[in-house]
């Protein structure tokens, strides 16, 4: 199996841990080489992570409601620091109340996310999503 | 009885120590001027004379040395990002006695070797990416650093993935490599102690000869380790007898502190951010001294605390942070230089405290407050150590570091608050890490008599 590394944590000031500690577990199970950075972290300690860690992949969670602030230029800075073509996933409670999530979705793809979680997705759908995307990646990059 | 000899060279004086390797007694301390230039036995005769008349003992069993002299171990570190690899290299190097002229992060540039050159460092690090992460940066580097005159030898601590490939570049370019296990080989992971043994081996192999230490070598059985690695193996072996502790080494050039603990968070609800810290910790502040660096204390911590401490005027302390700057030697010989004195040294204190400890930041979330801390938390470490010459030689040396304690000034700062103070006033920290080596009760009962 090829190396697939992802980063993984909490954005923003949000503590919560318990579904960190699932998303962590079920990755790894599935074979992927999770850097977890846990709860409270901030964008420029994931793109850090991903730098020294060679990930192809950043995986951020937000329960907390607040995550599009949270989230907003993330995918700049990652081109700022030579993370280009990253795979930046979002899901959680990523925004305020009750909101249609073709709208969620549509404006966190416009911020630069490849693929957009609402509430309630089981990690199995994740996984199987994150395992097509890596296999573009290194198609594309044997392609190279 | 079996009397031992312990050196330590320093930049500007040489230090020996008599001391007994069975049982741990303290027999004499002297010390004299460094002759490095001229010939450094010169000027350990002369301490050794001095030595022996007091302590009545004319022939040593054994004798060991560590070194500061000569510009000490000077290194220059690179890694990939700043505040990761980077900045454990920088650990690594400290940790292991150099003076770290330089830290790079990221890829080199043709200007970098430029300066690199121009610094001629003793060793260079190079590090960067975690095992398996990204090898890019190294390999760029390690192609770079291929391309200097400067003639150093390379500690490769990289992803290991790199490591093979950038041994090869660096060989290519008749550079001498040791490679070793990487520095941070999964993230969030410190894995310095493989750096800091191959650092130690090369200072013993090459740097001593090549800085005209190896006249004293014949004199000496070995010379065994940087002065800062001889403090941080004594303070490690004090910390085993009475638990986590912290010191203060200031000198006339740089400010070093140490700390010999886990610290972590003490108080509840804190999340810890950050590279892991090592437990046996060492930073060095080039910028802050009581002679040549004292230029850097009021830059630093404000003229106006300063005059506020001292009690002296503005121009009063401008006048005479310049004279000490010119003339190092110069010591302090009326009332009000001595009370400028003071406020340099509390303030420097305080300063290398700060910069050594940790910090926390109160975090307002949706869910309440939070805390998140950076670096170590050193509120509750309870004993102080003041070291170096220019602290031992001052008046009032405790008040002066409690005032750097108690300071408001940084209220978010984790430095120690209510530590006792405790004075090194015989100047065996360095003499009993070289004790240790192979007689570690003995240095056990020397460290003991002093300091507890």
């Amino acid at each position: 199996m090829p190396n697939r590394t992802m980063v993984l944590g909490v954005i923003g000031a949000d503590v919560h841990a318990v579904g960190n500690q699932i998303l962590n577990f079920a990755f790894t199970q599935a074979g992927f080489n999770v850097v977890n950075l846990g709860v409270m972290v901030s964008q420029e300690e994931f793109i850090e992570a991903a730098i020294e860690s060679g990930a192809q992949a950043i995986v951020v969670s937000s329960l907390y409601g607040h995550g599009e602030l949270d989230c907003r230029g993330l995918r700049d800075k990652c081109d700022e620091a030579g993370l280009k073509g990253i795979l930046l996933y979002v899901g959680g409670n990523i925004v305020v109340g009750k909101q249609p999530f073709e709208e969620v979705e549509k404006r966190f793809k416009a911020m630069g996310f490849n693929k957009v979680f609402g509430p309630g997705t089981p990690p199995e759908v994740t996984i199987k999503a994150l395992i097509e995307d890596y296999e573009i990646l290194e198609k594309a990059e044997k392609a190279e | 009885m079996k009397p031992v000899l312990l050196i330590d060279f320093g930049s500007t004086y040489t230090k020996v120590t008599a001391a007994d390797g069975e049982s741990g007694e303290l027999y004499a301390t002297a010390q004299s001027f460094t002759t490095v230039k001229e010939d450094i036995s010169l000027g350990l005769e002369n301490a050794l004379g001095e030595l022996k008349s007091l302590s009545g003992i004319s022939a040593f069993d054994e004798c060991y040395a560590c070194s500061s002299a000569a510009g000490g171990l000077r290194m220059v570190a690179s890694g990939l990002v700043p505040s990761l690899t980077a900045e454990a290299a920088r650990r690594a190097a400290l940790g292991a006695g150099a003076k770290v002229i330089k830290t790079f992060a990221y890829e080199m540039t043709e200007e970098d070797i430029g300066e690199i050159d121009a610094i001629a460092p003793d060793i260079v690090l190079l590090s960067g990416g975690t095992d398996g992460g990204n090898s890019a940066c190294c390999i760029h580097n390690a192609n770079i650093l291929a391309s200097a005159k400067a003639n150093f030898p390379v500690v490769l601590a990289c992803n290991r993935n790199a490591s093979a490939k950038c041994k090869a570049i660096l060989e290519a370019s008749g550079r001498e490599v040791i490679p070793c296990e990487n520095v941070m080989p999964s993230f969030g992971q410190l894995n310095i102690e493989p750096t800091q043994n191959a650092i130690r081996d090369l200072f013993l192999k090459r740097i001593i000869s090549a800085k005209g230490l190896s006249k004293a070598q014949a004199l000496v059985d070995d010379i065994i380790m940087p002065t800062p690695a001889a403090v941080l193996e004594a303070l490690t072996l004090l910390s085993e007898m009475t638990g986590e502790l912290m010191a203060v080494d200031l000198g006339g050039a740089t400010t070093d502190v140490y700390s010999i603990t886990d610290g972590l968070p003490t108080r509840a609800g804190t999340v810890l951010r950050g590279l892991p810290e090592p437990y046996a910790k060492r930073t060095v502040e080039g910028d802050i001294g009581m002679r040549y660096s004292a230029r850097g204390i009021p830059e630093n911590a404000g003229m106006d605390r300063l005059i506020k401490i001292s009690g002296e005027s503005e121009d009063g302390i401008q006048k005479w942070i310049e004279r000490i700057h010119e003339n190092p030697e110069t010591l302090a010989a009326t009332e009000s230089e001595r009370n400028m004195d003071f406020a340099l040294a509390s303030l420097a204190i305080e300063t290398g405290l700060v910069r050594h400890a940790g910090t926390v930041e109160t975090v307002y979330t949706p869910m309440g407050v939070a805390y998140q801390q950076i670096g170590k938390d050193l509120t509750r470490v309870n004993k102080l150590i003041l070291t170096g010459g220019a602290l031992i030689k001052l008046e009032r040396a405790q008040e002066m570091a409690l005032l750097a304690m108690k300071t408001d000034a940084y209220p978010s700062s984790l430095i120690p608050r209510d530590a006792s103070v405790i004075l090194d006033k015989h100047y065996i920290l360095s003499a009993a890490g070289l004790l240790k080596r192979n007689h570690p009760e003995a240095a056990k009962v020397l460290l003991g008599k002093e300091f507890t």
